[in-house]
């Protein structure tokens, strides 16, 4: 199986080399985009080492969704990034220092490991043969951990409100009723019974409508320019009921 | 050298000393750091599911799904507070964080 070993070392050069990119890129958007390069990477070495479901819901979750998260959150936010990363210079030392340490740690512990002489008796869920890995991880997802999914799903619906709470603004977009002036207002606040002598127009008497206290509010701006011009300003009426 | 889970180890390694690498580099960069924080959790994923595949046990790669579950709740609400903190205050960098005097 000479093809495994060099696509594995294919897509493991790529996803080191962009996960290098991701914390080492001067432009956050490309990072986010080689993030997503090793996404799909470690989709492909998932999918070496027999996990086809994980690998699939890799690209759907992650790549659709996580890093498209990231994506519109860089874009949307207009950050000065340049001076985000004004200090890079000053910490990549010590960031160097303990990912060495880490590394020889690591190295440490991948160097002398074993698989213990009972790890095969001791599996909780041995593969089984014959159906695919999508049926045979449903088969173990949908009984035994049927509660710890579940559990997953509340985590989800948690952060998703969390999150919509957190990015809600209740902008006042809308005209709303305002009940309580409604119910107090009286007929005589806009009504008024006049006496008017026949033959005489309206306009000539200065008493067109609405009345001044009305006219002092501001015009609905969607009101025709036409129709203001109509209705010049009302004085106020001095005239009452002759 | 046929492909053992070593050869995944190693990788998942260089990818966590990366992410960690990285939290130490952009330590003013909220959005980095939370990339970084997903590069960590993928080094996770990896050696779940090579250990998984080598055993061909499924517990790896159904726990694998749910650190994928709380690694996409923990971006959600972690770029929504990002986003919050950015219409307040008009930065996101992390020496700025200090509403709560902690």
């Amino acid at each position: 199986m000479i093809f495994d070993q060099i696509f594995f070392y294919l897509f493991s050069a790529v996803l080191v080399a962009a996960a290098v990119m991701v914390v080492t890129s001067r432009n956050p958007v490309h990072s986010v985009l080689f993030l997503i390069l090793c996404f799909f990477n470690a989709a492909a070495l998932f999918l070496i080492a027999g996990a086809e479901f994980l690998a699939m819901i890799l690209l759907i979750v992650y790549i659709g969704a996580v890093a498209v998260l990231f994506l519109f959150v860089v874009m949307m936010l207009d950050i000065d990034f340049s001076q985000l990363r004004a200090g890079v210079q000053r910490y990549a030392p010590i960031g160097a220092v303990i990912g060495v340490i880490l590394l020889l740690e690591l190295v440490l512990v991948v160097g002398g490991w074993r698989f213990s002489a009972s790890a095969p008796a001791l599996r909780l869920n041995p593969a089984v043969a014959g159906i695919s890995n999508t049926d045979a991880l449903g088969r173990v997802l949908y009984t035994q951990y049927a509660f710890l999914f579940e559990t997953a799903a509340l985590v989800l619906m948690v952060a998703m409100i969390g999150a919509i709470v957190l990015t809600h603004r209740d902008r006042r977009r809308s005209r709303y009723q305002n009940i309580a002036e409604q119910i107090a207002r009286q007929p005589a606040d806009t009504m008024t019974m006049l006496d008017l002598p026949i033959g005489v127009g309206v306009k000539q008497l200065g008493i067109l409508r609405p009345k001044p206290k009305l006219a002092a509010l501001p015009a609905p701006a969607e009101a025709p320019v036409q129709l203001a011009s109509d209705h010049r300003v009302p004085e106020p009426i001095t005239r009452v009921e002759g | 050298m046929p492909l053992s889970v070593s050869h995944y180890l190693v990788v998942s390694a260089i990818l966590l000393v990366i992410g960690i690498f990285g939290i130490f580099m952009n330590r003013k960069n909220v959005i980095t750091i939370m990339m970084s924080i997903e590069l960590m959790l993928l080094a996770v994923n990896l050696n779940l599911v090579a250990f998984s595949g080598a055993l061909g046990d499924l517990t790896g790669q159904v726990f694998t799904m749910f650190v994928l579950t709380v690694a996409a709740a923990e971006a959600a609400i972690g770029l929504a507070i990002v986003v919050t903190y950015f219409r307040n205050r008009g930065s996101i960098a992390v020496e700025d964080v200090n509403l709560m005097k902690g």
